[in-house]
């Protein structure tokens, strides 16, 4: 096991490597730059902020410059948010959205398993069609409709609750981006725990446990969900780092000041640093939450344990 | 003991907490809506509007816009002139202070300035103090940047010296580029300066927090030159970049002031909130530019057809529901110093008497129908409104001339750096916003020798050799005269065709007192206040 974790670690070097080393000419080669704006900007003041961004150096140099500073935690300035750096940017608004990530992707997690179960226990029953209904148009249903629709009942409609804002960061303000972030992934947990549950109850070694007359409730939860689960703990991995790692929707639908937005903003003004943080910070996210999620399968399925 | 001890702090406490919930309550807080995260707030390297709102609410320059948009005395309480009009004395006020006590001084502002030049500094709006003595020289690296025309005469005193007399320079001055830094807290705290309980500012109000798009609150400094007459105790400026969110908020009575929506809601809010929806002209274009290198947009026949066969009311009020107003001249209206633009002559002209005289035009140019094709491709950078506006204009060209149009877009970045490169084009859709009220910020444009932004690269030396006679004009009116003359070329050679004058968007709440819409935009919150 620990071999396992250490060496699935050490390949995540290089896998980073490649990664950074695409996206960083990928960036290079579209057109445009920082400092290309709707309102251009005089030669010789291009000139000057080439020069103090060192944008004015070959290529290949300022690769290499990236690549050494990056290995030591140095991710330079942002061109566009200029009085902060890239891990300044980052390290304030990661927080937040691991925050509100997190509450999402528990109540998706808890949310969808729960539903998916009831319906797959109650098959092709009213309810099980209600749900699947629901379901479906969670998933079809994007978070930029689910947002504002919530907001116009709850917050100006009704003024229950505020219209955005983090706030003091109290329930009162994260309920809404939550359920507008975790609709979605609720959706699709529900589905893959109700597809898996169904064919988990035909299998064999239920029938058997069932003839031993052991009670539902055992049946259901310790055998049947068991191997139910491998599906939703295979879709967990990209659905944790898509969910902490922020929604630049719901975070500009509801002013939530964390990482989300600069993944577009990034991209958009051409702000090379951030966009090279942003996919390093997704990057890390993903390789953490696979292995995770390989450790958790092993507990899950004697099978594919790392022994 | 104990008991005693702990009854005697719980009450001290509570004390304390009820002395300082009081005030709170009775305090004067406006919501500021900024439609988007500052980028910075670092004057130097500041470049648009929402960055311009928060500094000028925090710093105070030798000159401010009043509350209707004209110049007034700020930090400076008086100026004299010379002559020539090259050299300019200003006279600081005695109590102007930084928000950390220290007096404001002429080596304040002289520093500032000399910092902007600054080539290592790389200030985005280095332009913006060209005419000041040697400053392109100095932004340019040629000469050290104590060669600059600036000179702290004595504590209070600041002589500013110009490379030529510029009837602007007031203005100039009040542009957020042109704010003081505070030297100390610089040297102290090289870039984090703007960082707050850093921040040390001259303004009406200081830094207090800062939360990256989620708020900013300045509260009021009690050390401004003028704070007896500031009612406000706190502004928070909010971030909200959608339109959408923005207007939320608004009606969920979150904030009081909304800067920019959406065209497509001005129907709705002004049903909605009536006298609270402001919208007035502002001195900005919208324009299509014309390639004069590319056949057939070389020939005058040609670009002046397709220019009148646009119907410019249908864009502005159908596709920006009045969000933005019809315009035909390439100066914005409304610079006092300029009067009435120059028009081209189809602009007192019907639309169905424009698109008779276009087509006569276009035939006689030998294109369209019974001609050779007219192929167009108009280009302009990703954006629906943009995109409605192409589709418009194409419609009008196919139904007028039998024009085969094709749209293409591109985001913004590639769209601005395609044209500043030199790209090649047809028609392609460009906007401008001034940064000083003066016809010659329009003009500029449109001179070969501008590089960067005569996108069509028009090459009129009759133009040129005007708007160099108009830059060593000193009398204002004979200066404008000759600017007008520059005008009428382009009105009737068309090398840009403007579609458009845009507009100032506010939502203003109806318990906010002290605003007037003007046509520079500016609006400090010192000349605001609540009715309680």
């Amino acid at each position: 096991m620990f071999h396992f974790v250490l060496r699935r670690l050490a390949s995540a070097v290089p896998t980073l490597f490649i990664v950074v080393t695409i996206s960083f000419f990928l960036m290079r080669f579209a057109p445009g730059g920082p400092f290309n704006l709707e309102r251009p900007l005089p030669p010789a003041t291009m000139e000057n902020l080439m020069k103090a961004y060192h944008l004015d150096q070959p290529l290949w140099n300022q690769y290499l410059q990236y690549l050494k500073n990056a290995v030591t935690g140095d991710f330079g300035p942002s061109y566009i948010y200029k009085d902060n750096t890239i891990a300044e940017l980052i390290g304030k608004g990661l927080p937040y959205s691991v925050e509100l990530g997190f509450y999402a992707l528990l109540l998706a997690l808890i949310g969808g398993v729960t539903v998916g179960t009831i319906a797959a226990l109650r098959q092709n029953s009213f309810l099980d069609f209600l749900i699947m209904s629901v379901a479906t148009i969670g998933v079809t249903v994007p978070n930029f409709v689910v947002g504002p629709v919530l907001t116009l009942i709850f917050a100006v409609l009704l003024s229950l609750l505020p219209a955005g804002g983090w706030g003091d960061g109290s329930w009162r303000f994260l309920l809404l981006p939550m359920i507008a972030l975790a609709l979605p992934q609720l959706a699709v947990f529900a589905r893959l725990t109700r597809g898996s549950m169904i064919e988990g109850l035909h299998t064999d070694h239920i029938r058997t446990a069932r003839a031993y007359g052991l009670p539902p409730r055992t049946v259901i939860i310790t055998h049947a969900m068991r191997g139910a689960l491998l599906p939703v703990v295979s879709y967990l991995a990209p659905c944790a780092a898509a969910l902490l790692t922020g929604s630049a929707v719901v975070e500009t639908i509801f002013t939530i000041p964390g990482v989300g937005r600069y993944f577009v903003l990034g991209a958009i003004n051409r702000d090379y640093t951030l966009v090279m943080g942003t996919v390093v910070l997704v990057a890390i996210f993903v390789i953490v939450f696979n292995l995770v999620v390989d450790i958790l399968y092993g507990l899950l399925d004697p099978r594919v344990r790392h022994d | 003991m104990m008991s005693v001890k702990f009854n005697l702090r719980t009450a001290i406490l509570l004390g304390t907490l009820m002395l300082a919930a009081s005030p709170a309550l009775a305090e004067a807080v406006l919501h500021r809506g900024n439609s988007g995260e500052p980028n910075t707030l670092d004057q130097s390297q500041t470049s648009i509007d929402i960055e311009a709102f928060i500094v000028k609410d925090l710093y105070e320059g030798l000159t401010i816009y009043d509350a209707s948009g004209k110049i007034v005395p700020g930090a400076a309480e008086s100026w004299k002139v010379s002559d020539d009009g090259t050299v300019y004395t200003f006279k600081l006020r005695d109590k102007a202070n930084w928000s950390d006590g220290t007096p404001v001084t002429a080596e304040d502002f002289a520093f500032s300035y000399r910092r902007i030049e600054d080539p290592k500094t790389a200030a985005k709006y280095a332009n913006i103090l060209y005419p000041i003595k040697n400053a392109e020289k100095v932004n340019k690296g040629e000469i050290p940047t104590d060669q600059l025309g600036v000179k702290a005469v004595d504590a209070k005193t600041l002589e500013v010296t110009l490379e030529r007399a510029t009837p602007f320079f007031l203005e100039l001055l009040a542009h957020q580029t042109a704010l003081p830094v505070n030297k100390a807290s610089l040297e102290k705290n090289g870039a984090e300066f703007v960082k707050p309980g850093k921040l040390v500012s001259n303004g009406a109000f200081k830094l207090l927090e800062h939360v990256p798009n989620d708020h900013l609150t300045a509260g009021k400094n009690p050390e401004y030159w003028d704070a007896a007459s500031v009612k406000l105790d706190k502004v928070i400026f909010y971030p909200t970049e959608d339109d959408a969110a923005a207007l939320r908020r608004f009606e969920a009575k979150e904030m009081d002031i909304v800067f920019n929506f959406s065209a497509d809601q001005i129907a709705r809010l002004r049903k909605t909130f009536g006298d609270e929806v402001h919208i007035s002209p502002r001195l900005g274009t919208y324009y299509y530019a014309f390639d004069s290198r590319t056949e057939p947009f070389n020939d005058v026949r040609v670009r002046n057809a397709l220019s009148m066969a646009i119907d410019r009311d249908f864009l502005a009020n159908e596709i920006y529901s009045g969000a933005q107003l019809p315009a035909y001249s390439v100066v914005a209206p409304g610079i006092a110093t300029y009067g009435e633009p120059e028009k081209p002559a189809f602009a007192s002209m019907s639309q169905l008497d424009r698109d008779d005289k276009a087509i006569a035009l276009m035939k006689e140019a030998g294109y369209g129908e019974g001609g050779k094709p007219l192929n167009i491709e108009i280009r302009y950078n990703t954006n629906a409104n943009h995109e409605r506006i192409a589709t418009a204009v194409a419609d009008n060209w196919k139904k007028t001339f039998g024009a085969n149009v094709t749209l293409m877009n591109l985001d913004v970045s590639s769209h601005y750096a395609y044209l500043q490169e030199g790209g090649k084009f047809n028609v392609a859709r460009a906007g401008w916003i001034a940064d000083y009220a003066d016809a010659e910020t329009f003009l500029a444009l449109n001179m070969s020798s501008n590089k960067t932004f005569n996108y069509g690269h028009y090459s009129n030396p009759e133009y040129d050799a005007l708007m160099k006679q108009s830059y060593d004009e000193r009398d204002p009116v004979a200066r404008s005269k000759i600017m007008h003359q520059a005008e009428a070329l382009l009105a009737r050679d068309q090398p840009v065709t403007t579609l458009m004058n845009s507009a100032n968007l506010w939502l203003i709440a109806g318990k906010i007192k002290g605003w007037v819409d003007n046509a520079p935009n500016e609006h400090l919150s010192k000349y605001l206040s609540l009715a309680e």
